[in-house]
């Protein structure tokens, strides 16, 4: 979905709060958010494709203003609830006050491939076209190189199409490859020489670029 | 009052859904609580950092690391989940790599960690892919126009670590010294010049 996760190229974000180092939790509820994470995914049924979604459907203005690992508490509570496990008036009632959730989710695994597929039909230095389908829902395909074109620059082995996993869609194998787009290919006049950007795509977001 | 739309403090929110998941006998956190000390006691960047020690001491190390990264780092014993599938890219003269997760917070966790918090903000997460060379300088990391920038952006399965190149005038450096002056942020490309 082109949701607000999908940051790749938006303007206005201002300079990167860098630190030398830092704990890995700040505070203990990250600490607790995160072994939530780690363990409630499993409990409410869900894999990794839908766990990623669950935290991309959250509402975009609480998306950009929470703390990360709100994210992961936010997403694995929706699974949660959307599995069954739990009801969202019973999380309010126990913490004392409204719990946000994410929105429904409105992907389809219609969308994605049904079969297998593990070799790969591209090979490195071929160009191709990132298709330009702008899903409901959950895809691995940033908006940024969404109908562009790039030169494949490594074949990786098959894995299972986040797409179709994310929505019920089961675990449907299909190559990745690497693929290298020039600055100015996405952002244009706005774009630099001697810059380039390299995106992990599964195949079925390619097309032979004619 | 818990703030403008009275949502329950982060803090009431982690609790309640833990403590409902606790008393349903579904989530049994003493055992969650051994893989996160796993995270804090034995995986972050000094792991990152004996595997780039070693390239630099070892070219046929170097060698294998650069062709196939996920069985070179098994031989340190680095390996496990957002590990699996390695690739290391090698920073050279005329060649400066940067990693980023547009879409969310991808990170290479048996040799870096987990990721600090900059890392999974909007502000890199937008910018590194758009105007990579300006974002570098902001961060203190001037790179001259001569070096081709190539920013990899793990949106798949793979997890990339940069291989910064090796400071000059440590050729008498022990690989333990060399780890030493490996930073986190010269593995995620941040960082390009390395200090003794």
């Amino acid at each position: 979905m082109d949701g607000v996760h999908d940051l790749g190229g938006i303007a206005g974000f201002g300079p990167v709060e860098w630190t030398p180092d830092e704990p890995y939790f700040s505070e203990e509820w990250e600490r607790r958010a995160f072994r939530l994470g780690l363990g409630g995914t499993g409990i409410a049924g869900a894999n990794g494709g839908m766990f990623r979604h669950s935290a991309e459907r959250m509402d975009p203005a609480q998306y950009l203003d929470s703390p990360y690992y709100e994210h992961w508490l936010t997403g694995v509570t929706t699974l949660l609830v959307e599995a069954g496990v739990v009801t969202a008036e019973e999380i309010e009632e126990r913490a004392g006050g409204p719990f946000p959730l994410s929105r429904p989710d409105r992907g389809r695994p219609t969308d994605t491939p049904t079969d297998d597929r593990t070799e790969a039909r591209f090979g490195v230095g071929d160009r191709v076209r990132v298709r330009k389908w702008h899903p409901l829902g959950h895809t691995r395909a940033p908006r940024y190189v969404q109908g562009r074109e790039g030169v494949v620059v490594r074949v990786d082995g098959a894995a299972n199409v986040p797409d179709a996993e994310a929505h019920g869609g089961g675990f449907v194998k299909n190559p990745i490859y690497s693929v290298r787009f020039a600055s100015r290919e996405l952002w244009g006049e706005g774009g630099s020489d001697g810059e380039a950007v390299h995106v992990d795509l599964w195949e079925c977001y390619l097309e032979e670029d004619a | 009052m818990t703030g403008p739309d009275h949502v329950a403090p982060i803090e009431a929110r982690v609790a309640a859904i833990e403590a409902i998941l606790v008393e349903k006998g579904l989530l049994d956190t003493a055992k969650l609580d051994e893989i996160v000390q796993h995270f804090e006691e034995d995986l972050g960047p000094r792991n990152g950092a004996k595997v780039v020690a070693r390239a630099w001491v070892d070219p046929e190390y170097r060698q294998r690391l650069l062709a196939a990264a996920t069985a070179a780092i098994a031989e340190l014993g680095f390996g496990g989940p957002e590990g699996d599938h390695m690739v290391v890219v090698e920073n050279t003269p005329a060649v400066h790599n940067l990693v980023v997760c547009t879409l969310c917070s991808c990170y290479p966790w048996p040799t870096l960690g987990l990721p600090p918090k900059w890392y999974k903000a909007p502000a890199y997460r937008s910018r590194a892919v758009r105007e990579p060379r300006l974002l570098l300088a902001e961060m203190g990391t001037v790179i001259t126009d001569d070096v081709e920038i190539r920013v990899w952006d793990s949106s798949a399965e793979v997890r990339y670590l940069v291989l910064p190149q090796r400071p000059a005038g440590t050729e008498g450096l022990s690989e333990e010294a060399l780890a030493v002056l490996v930073t986190r942020d010269s593995m995620i490309g941040v960082e390009r010049q390395l200090t003794t």
